[in-house]
């Protein structure tokens, strides 16, 4: 039972070498392998999901090396529950790409399962730079995916995109660097102890390693200088892809989420809350420019591609008051914002496709083949992802304001988050009415297959379920974010009971 | 020697930065290359600089000094890293030459602003 930890990583990987060795394999069998290998995902990480509902850590030495010496892979509730989103969102996704989009390049079914592969390790490992490896690795295949489908819009937003990041990457390098040099150790749960017992002397190393793994981190997360890249990039990418996107971004917040509670906790004298006082400003200049973003954007692609930025800076402000409350109520938050996104992603190219020439883009245009089914998926979307009742939305909104109530934060979030919420209501309203109502001429496009509506439909229903689990799922967010509060059983199930922990 | 390596990866660093803001794919990717090897570099100076040291250690002796292998290793997986991201951005600053008919990073268009 122990060695299931090593599944999410391991299924992907094998997928994928056998997709590329049987690259002739016909189309049908590479689908079915790689629809098979994301459901095993689905299956693993639910049992994963229910042995860390226990609240057991569970610490797996990698070639049974002991810690700190060797890899360690963690599993804990945090890091169950991304990897079960994970293979949430990625089921969908291929689902939906069986339907002509795996067609229109090579490879497809490969880069997507190394993809999964570099997520899912990402979540799991408990080495900083094992995680810096898995982002190489999930960044790579990202590469292979964004430029899937080739096209001048492709190319030009995927130059930017691998340009940025490669920058990133050096950056974490330089990164891991100075945290090696000043402390010797690269495991967290080590790194957590001696960055608690640092001297004075170190304070300054201390701060510029700790603000610098930040920026790192909102390259991925895309937070504000940051995110330039992203609504070119998700705009243009193929639907499926910028499904699984929707997750990317949520790495970043993991890693936040990660390292500020474990290894750089603003507990640390030396550190006096810096994370959480750099980080809260940052992510509500984010919320508040992605919601002009999106109330100024022309396509329905672009639309979503702000409100991923946004769903990251509501996140992240959250997440910067740092107490088990908040951190709660950001986790149910991610869950809800993770699937939503993808599947406005994988609806807005079904809407595109049925409008003829115009595709997504905010413009009176023929009418869509199916306004029925789509406008109402449509509707049920907007009014998720604006936080309108009765979906998860709004509960997730509510935890978050919650959550805050008793904190210097408060006005600064209700205000940003509350006046967010009207501008997406209000292009989400808009967007909705020019696609469906201002329509001119005859249809012109036929009605999309049944299986290309279901991954949406999936989706979607796993939002109903959010909302309708909301009680069972907040308590595991709840005792997801204990776990994140009180780091000193993480650190003793990796390196031993015997560990002093503070 | 100190001053040596670190002005080595503080010029490597400056040009590096330099050369990723400018508008062309090629000083771009250049740039990134030097970015990544100024990385690797202090990644492996980030084990300590010595000279001299036995490369093993020797068994039954304790008091032999030794560098420390670890950031060797981590150097080793960062190299192979950079160098495919690397390989993989040329080829695509290459398709991009070819699809959008300029090698400018904004593609064409990107002259004017």
């Amino acid at each position: 039972m122990s060695h299931w930890i090593t599944l999410p990583t391991l299924i992907p990987a094998f997928t994928a070498v056998v997709l590329l060795l049987g690259a002739r394999l016909d189309l049908g069998t590479q689908r079915s392998i790689s629809v098979l290998s994301t459901l095993a995902l689905v299956g693993v990480s639910l049992a994963l999901v229910v042995q860390a509902a226990s609240g057991d850590y569970m610490a797996y030495e990698l070639g049974n090396w002991p810690a700190p010496f060797g890899i360690v892979l963690v599993l804990d509730r945090l890091s169950a529950l991304m990897v079960l989103l994970t293979a949430l969102v990625g089921l969908p996704a291929v689902l939906y790409a069986i339907h002509g989009w795996d067609t229109r390049g090579k490879n497809f079914h490969a880069l997507f399962q190394f993809q999964l592969m570099g997520l899912n390790g990402a979540f799991l490992t408990g080495d900083i730079f094992n995680l810096f490896v898995f982002f190489e690795i999930l960044l790579i295949a990202s590469y292979g995916l964004i430029l899937h489908g080739g096209g001048e819009k492709r190319v030009r937003a995927g130059m930017h995109y691998v340009i940025f990041n490669l920058t990133g990457s050096a950056f974490f390098v330089i990164v891991l660097a100075v945290i090696y040099g000043v402390f010797g150790t690269l495991n967290m749960a080590d790194l957590s102890l001696r960055v608690a017992e640092a001297g004075p002397e170190q304070e300054a190393i201390l701060r510029a390693a700790a603000l610098l793994l930040l920026a790192v981190f909102s390259v991925k997360a895309a937070l504000l200088p940051l995110y330039f890249w992203l609504p070119r990039a998700y705009g243009s990418a193929s639907a499926p892809v910028a499904a699984l996107f929707a997750i990317m971004t949520k790495v970043g917040v993991y890693s936040i989420l990660r390292v500020y509670t474990l290894v750089f906790p603003g507990s640390v004298p030396l550190l006096d809350g810096l994370p959480g006082k750099v980080l809260f400003p940052v992510a509500l200049v984010t919320l508040a420019a992605a919601m002009i973003g999106v109330v100024a954007a022309r396509s329905l692609r672009r639309v979503v591609a702000y409100l991923v930025i946004a769903s990251v800076g509501t996140l992240l402000a959250v997440i910067a008051i740092f107490s088990a409350e908040a951190l709660a109520a950001g986790l149910y938050y991610m869950i809800h914002s993770t699937l939503i996104v993808a599947a406005l992603f994988l609806l807005a190219e079904l809407i595109a496709d049925q409008r003829g020439s115009r595709e997504d883009s905010l413009e009176p245009s023929t009418p869509v083949a199916q306004p029925a089914i789509l406008g109402s998926l449509f509707f049920i979307g907007a009014v998720a992802i604006a936080g309108m009742p009765p979906l998860s939305g709004f509960l997730g909104k509510i935890f978050m304001l919650q959550s805050s109530l008793g904190t210097a934060q408060l006005p600064w979030l209700f205000t940003v988050v509350l006046v967010g919420g009207l501008l997406g209501l209000i292009a989400m309203g808009r967007a909705g009415s020019v696609l469906f109502w201002k329509t001119e001429g005859d249809t012109v496009s036929s009605p999309a297959a049944t299986a290309a509506v279901f991954p949406v439909v999936l989706l979607l229903l796993l939002i109903g379920g959010l909302s309708f689990l909301a009680e069972p799922i907040s308590a595991y967010t709840a005792g997801a974010a204990e776990q994140l509060m009180e780091p000193g059983p993480y650190i003793r199930a990796v390196l031993g009971q015997g560990a002093e922990t503070p | 020697m100190e001053l040596l390596v670190a002005s080595g990866v503080g010029v490597m660093v400056g040009a590096g930065v330099y050369l990723v803001l400018r508008a062309r794919t090629y000083s771009v990717i250049l740039g990134l290359a030097l970015l990544g090897f100024a990385a690797n570099f202090f990644l492996f100076a980030s084990g300590r600089l010595q000279l001299g040291l036995a490369p093993v250690i020797v068994v039954g002796d304790e008091t032999v000094a030794y560098p420390d292998p670890l950031p060797q290793a981590l150097a080793l997986t960062a190299i192979v890293i950079g160098f495919a991201m690397i390989a993989f951005v040329v080829v695509l600053g290459l398709r991009a030459h070819s699809d959008l008919g300029t090698d400018h990073v904004d593609g064409p268009g990107g002259e004017l602003r």
